[in-house]
């Protein structure tokens, strides 16, 4: 060590971290970018517009709000915009503006801004944005169409089911074969690429993964629900199945499954702390989804079954808590008072 | 003591300062059940606002006479007896606004409203101030229906008192003649009434065990030194 180093004395911590919020955002935002290139390749401009205009309101909500309550504003650290993209990805590309708007409204004024902003929402609010709309208009949030219609010049749109559409309420192992050898239903590879009916930003499984991989890169998020969360899912529909894996690989790629594992339920804010919070919270999600996959009138369950965890999350940090070093319990201490 | 207080102000505490469904927070099963329309909310507000008065007036002249022990099966009793006239009444003139109410309108028996203003007002006031208190708190209770009613079938099914009032191009928001939709609605007017009732010189709306509740002047525990409630907030 050279003399010129002095050592400094100083109170802890000693170390800081360099992550602000804003980085962390934009680093979610980054990984978003893949599944939002390729919804504008599925399903035309149309993607962007709504992207676009569901960030801007969900910035401007923020930005409103704030000023209305009087409280420092915090459109800079781009958490707004992170919802405006998730709860636009939530959605199909034929949805009215104006529902986007509303969604954004509920999404950050009442979820967001009522309960504190950010790290005080006690659920993820772009899903509250997507279930108010989805119970609201159902009709106009279930309307898929499908991929690449839009060049299509003559037609204004194709719709179709999704690929879990058309599971729902067969899944008995004549229900399932029928289903999977169907000449409608994608090949796996389509799948994988997401061309196939669904939302904008959950339909691209190579797109999701890229984006998860980046994260976990960077370290912004933990694989630990996103693994736990597909795997209950591939586990119970491995069961359901009776072994098949194209079954597995279809049910793991349909749907919003990936795009809730990866960008929704490890929320910060709405996620539990340490490890084993973190995996009764995501297995509890993955049998959530599969039971209301397979008897629920839904045909598809990631927004339900993350929000409900939301909710579970104080109880369960309360009950994996970290026991401090030499803590005994006050039981224990009792019996040993009355020997 | 309250016969130191105006009559006028017993009319007129329960309308925003003691609301009974958005400041004691009294009575919310029928207020999410029945304000998907404005029809039902109104009638829904209208029959408990009789069922209270008339509960008021007889547990008040009733009140030296009804021994302390065994009051809250006495009060009850006045209470059904009263509401079965009206069920009555409505199922003979008004048959098409009780398939509407359907159960609840039985179920003012058990309206925490009627109970609690029995217990809380009528067994120790006199009777003209307990009659008052109960139209007061029935026309609250009206009021609150009415407004939460409104909003909710404006937005729900696009319509007002059963006419359609939005275009049919544009799709209501069915979410809010859903329970999740009457939730966020009671929350709202809520904090609206309790920024009303504050700008009117009300208690302020907080966590603070007996002490913060809007009934806590005329509370004769509070009065009596009973820390009764308090422990669970400091926790």
């Amino acid at each position: 060590m050279s003399e010129e180093r002095k050592l400094t004395v100083s109170a802890s911590p000693h170390r800081r971290t360099v992550d602000t919020t804003r980085g962390i955002m934009l680093d979610v935002v980054i990984a978003l970018m893949p599944a939002l290139v390729l919804s504008v390749v599925l399903f035309g401009f149309r993607a962007l517009l709504v992207t676009l205009t569901s960030v801007v309101f969900c910035v401007l909500f923020e930005f409103l709000s704030r000023k209305a309550m009087k409280r420092e504003n915090t459109i800079g650290d781009l958490s707004a915009v992170v919802t405006g993209i998730l709860l636009a990805f939530n959605l199909p590309s034929t949805i009215p503006l104006w529902m986007v708007i509303i969604g954004d409204a509920v999404a950050i004024i009442v979820v967001k801004q009522f309960f504190g902003g950010i790290g005080q929402n006690f659920v993820n609010p772009a899903l509250v944005g997507r279930i108010v709309l989805m119970t609201s208009f159902p009709t106009y949030v279930n309307d898929y169409v499908a991929p690449f219609a839009w060049r299509i010049k003559t037609l204004d749109a194709v719709t179709t089911a999704t690929p879990l559409a058309q599971f729902a309420g067969k899944y008995n192992s004549e229900g399932i074969a029928q289903t999977l050898n169907s000449p409608e239903f994608p090949e796996l590879a389509k799948m994988f690429f997401g061309v196939r009916g669904g939302c904008l930003g959950e339909t691209c499984a190579a797109a999701i993964i890229l984006g998860a991989l980046y994260l976990f890169i960077r370290k912004v998020i933990s694989p630990t629900i996103p693994l736990f969360y597909i795997g209950t899912v591939a586990v119970i529909m491995l069961i359901v199945g009776k072994g098949s894996v194209p079954f597995v690989l279809y049910q793991l790629m349909a749907g919003g499954l990936l795009l809730g594992a990866v960008f929704m339920a490890t929320d910060y804010t709405t996620s539990p702390i340490n490890f084993r919070g973190k995996v009764i919270f995501a297995i509890g999600c993955g049998i959530i989804t599969s039971l209301i996959r397979i008897f629920g009138s839904l045909p598809e369950g990631v927004s339900f079954s993350i929000i409900l965890m939301n909710i579970l999350v104080p109880h369960i940090d309360n009950l994996t808590a970290q026991k401090p070093f030499g803590f005994i319990k006050e039981k224990i201490k009792k019996e040993e008072a009355a020997k | 003591m309250a016969d130191k207080k105006s009559l006028g102000h017993e009319f007129t505490k329960g309308i925003i300062k003691e609301n009974p469904v958005l400041r004691l927070v009294l009575g919310t099963c029928p207020t999410l059940a029945t304000t998907t329309s404005l029809e039902s909310a109104i009638g829904m507000g209208i029959s408990a606002m009789i069922v209270l008065v008339c509960s008021n007036i007889v547990i008040s002249a009733l009140r030296k006479v009804i021994p302390q022990k065994v009051r809250i099966p006495c009060y009850i009793v006045i209470i059904a007896g009263f509401v079965t006239i009206v069920q009555m009444l409505v199922k003979a003139f008004l048959p098409s606004l009780d398939e509407q109410l359907g159960v609840y309108l039985p179920l003012i028996v058990v309206n925490c409203i009627i109970l609690g203003r029995a217990e809380a007002f009528a067994g120790k006031n006199s009777v003209v101030a307990s009659a008052l208190d109960g139209l007061g708190m029935g026309v609250g209770f009206t009021c609150a229906l009415a407004i939460m009613g409104t909003i909710r079938e404006l937005l729900g099914s696009g319509s007002l008192y059963g006419h359609a009032i939005l275009p049919e191009s544009i799709p209501p928001m069915t979410i809010f003649v859903l329970a999740p939709g009457g939730f966020f609605v009671f929350g709202l007017v809520m904090a609206c009434a309790n920024k009303l009732a504050e700008a009117g010189g009300g208690k302020k709306a907080t966590l603070g065990g007996c002490k913060a509740c809007p009934m806590a002047s005329s509370c004769e525990k509070l009065a009596a030194g009973e820390k009764c409630g308090e422990k669970e907030v400091e926790k």
